[in-house]
């Protein structure tokens, strides 16, 4: 099996309740075109996994599906043990989103936007008030708590939003292409905090993107290209003495320019 | 489900949560708030002035008298604001969908038909604090029903908000074309506004076609307004009422269906 090198032992039993993302056999077809085929995909309680791939290569939707956006027809997907069709609350419930477009309410402040999160996860106020202090002190947002989300630069915007996706201590966090359209400060700083929050709290990150600088040699990693897993398994071991952009290519088959 | 999510608090507080957001971008869209108010009043005041001369209205229930032309039209002014806000906030929802909070709302752990359900009753909120200042400005100009009757017509303004607002959550999420508000305008709120009993009561409409009447007599636009217009003088209209609650219940479960990922609409559209 393909991701035979992030499973820590085998497909059932405990360890695979363990896992804080466990994908098998997931395929997806609008219509006639198949965007998703056969992908298998683990992510460990508590670690980075990037997914690479260009766009299109169906990383959104497979966000979709983990998401319950659409539902998976074929395969299943389990977020900290619980199947995403059989017990969507439970799997949800797990669940931290940062989607790729902007998803703040953008005429609120960010204490609203987090308490309106918060309710629709069912949080008590006590908690909603303490976690969002806690929360927004560690993206380093304090002093923008009562600021409109209108009044944020993008950066500013996208921990806001890892703020809020936290909020009801999820599991798993998903990121789809969390730093398109952010600066180079910015993007390097979005990329450190998740890999801070992970180390400290625990928590695992599925991180998609097309942008192989913000993987690191010991991430896990998974390349998706039209709809198919090509490879997956810790970044070093899959370059060998190659650096990570010539792998990337020689596996997709990407001619040169096409790579972002 | 986490420990937060369990019990009918959790279920209580997404419903708070949902209805306060929605309240709150309300009051934050001032123009959305002017034009809500002015469009019915100009219906009111200068329509219903010209118009009332022409149109004699002889004493048909829930009247017990002759009544002047703007407090005829009331009662329909107050389905049209439902109507209005029931477009306007299930089509907000189709835009959500493109910029990503409505992802957000969708993967709340609560089930589907809750979250959808909450939603609505948002916009019904929104929409019943509108028809509240319409009526008062209106008292003021003179359509003063009875006091009791402003209790009375609240439970008839959730069930035709509820009608209203499932019907544009079904059509926004079934229909592709209508993602644009000057297409609902002109293919569902005109038509719907018109061809019912909002503006001239239906026998008036059979006096000049038949096909008409029968037109608006399957309008369940029709049977909103008739509800709210004897609810408004403390009286039920039980055809109304047996019309509203399915037409509520049909729209609402198509909705629902269209919003199910395993069956409805979305999951067919690339997104």
């Amino acid at each position: 099996m393909i991701n035979a090198g992030l499973c820590l032992g085998g497909t059932h039993g405990y360890i695979q309740r363990m896992h804080a993302l466990h994908i098998e056999s997931v395929s997806h077809n609008f219509g006639k075109l198949t965007a998703l085929d056969d992908v298998s995909l683990t992510v460990p309680q508590g670690r980075f996994v990037a997914l690479l791939g260009v766009n299109g290569a169906g990383k959104t939707t497979l966000f979709s599906l983990i998401t319950r956006l659409y539902d998976n027809v074929s395969g299943t997907i389990q977020v900290a043990g619980h199947d995403v069709r059989r017990a969507p609350g439970a799997a949800l419930a797990q669940l931290g989103v940062v989607f790729q477009s902007r998803a703040l309410d953008r005429d609120l402040t960010i204490r609203q936007n987090l308490f309106y999160h918060a309710a629709l996860h069912g949080m008590t106020r006590a908690d909603t008030r303490a976690r969002t202090e806690e929360m927004i002190a560690r993206v380093g947002l304090s002093d923008k708590l009562e600021a409109k989300v209108a009044t944020l630069s993008g950066g500013q915007a996208r921990r806001a939003e890892i703020a809020r996706a936290l909020m009801h201590r999820p599991r798993l966090l998903l990121l789809d292409e969390a730093t398109v359209g952010l600066d180079v400060k910015s993007r390097l700083e979005v990329v450190a905090l998740v890999r801070e929050l992970i180390r400290d709290d625990g928590v695992a990150a599925l991180w998609a993107t097309h942008l192989l600088d913000e993987v690191r040699p010991d991430d896990l990693i998974s390349v998706l290209h039209r709809g198919k897993i090509l490879t997956s398994g810790v970044a070093r071991d899959i370059c060998g003495d190659r650096p990570l952009e010539q792998a990337f290519l020689d596996l997709t088959g990407l001619p040169q320019e096409q790579e972002a | 489900m986490s420990r937060e999510t369990q019990g009918w608090r959790g279920w209580a507080r997404a419903l708070y949560g949902i209805v306060w957001r929605e309240g709150l971008r309300f009051t934050k869209q001032r123009e959305r708030f002017l034009s809500a108010l002015v469009r019915p009043l100009v219906w009111l005041f200068i329509f219903a002035a010209g118009f009332r001369s022409v149109l004699g209205l002889s004493i048909t229930p829930p009247y017990e008298t002759y009544v002047l032309y703007e407090v005829y039209v009331t009662p329909g002014l107050c389905g049209m604001i439902q109507l209005f806000n029931g477009m306007q906030s299930s089509l907000s929802m189709v835009y959500d969908r493109e910029t990503g909070a409505m992802r957000t709302f969708l993967i709340s752990p609560y089930p589907r038909w809750f979250l959808l359900v909450s939603k609505l009753l948002a916009g019904v909120a929104v929409s019943i604090a509108q028809v509240y200042a319409f009526l008062l400005i209106a008292w003021f100009w003179g359509v003063d029903p009875p006091f009791w009757g402003y209790v009375t017509v609240l439970p008839a303004l959730v069930l035709s908000g509820m009608m209203l607002g499932a019907m544009g959550l079904f059509l926004s999420s079934t229909i592709r074309q209508l993602e644009n508000f000057a297409g609902v305008m002109n293919f569902v709120i005109f038509p719907m506004f018109f061809a019912s009993s909002a503006l001239y009561p239906l026998w008036r409409m059979k006096e000049s076609s038949i096909l008409l009447h029968d037109i608006c007599a399957f309008n369940p636009f029709s049977y909103a307004v008739e509800l709210i217009r004897f609810a408004l003088y403390g009286q039920i209209n039980w055809l109304a009422l047996a019309v509203v609650v399915v037409a509520t219940a049909a729209f609402l479960g198509a909705a629902i269906y269209a919003y199910d990922p395993t069956k409805g609409s979305l999951g067919k559209k690339r997104g």
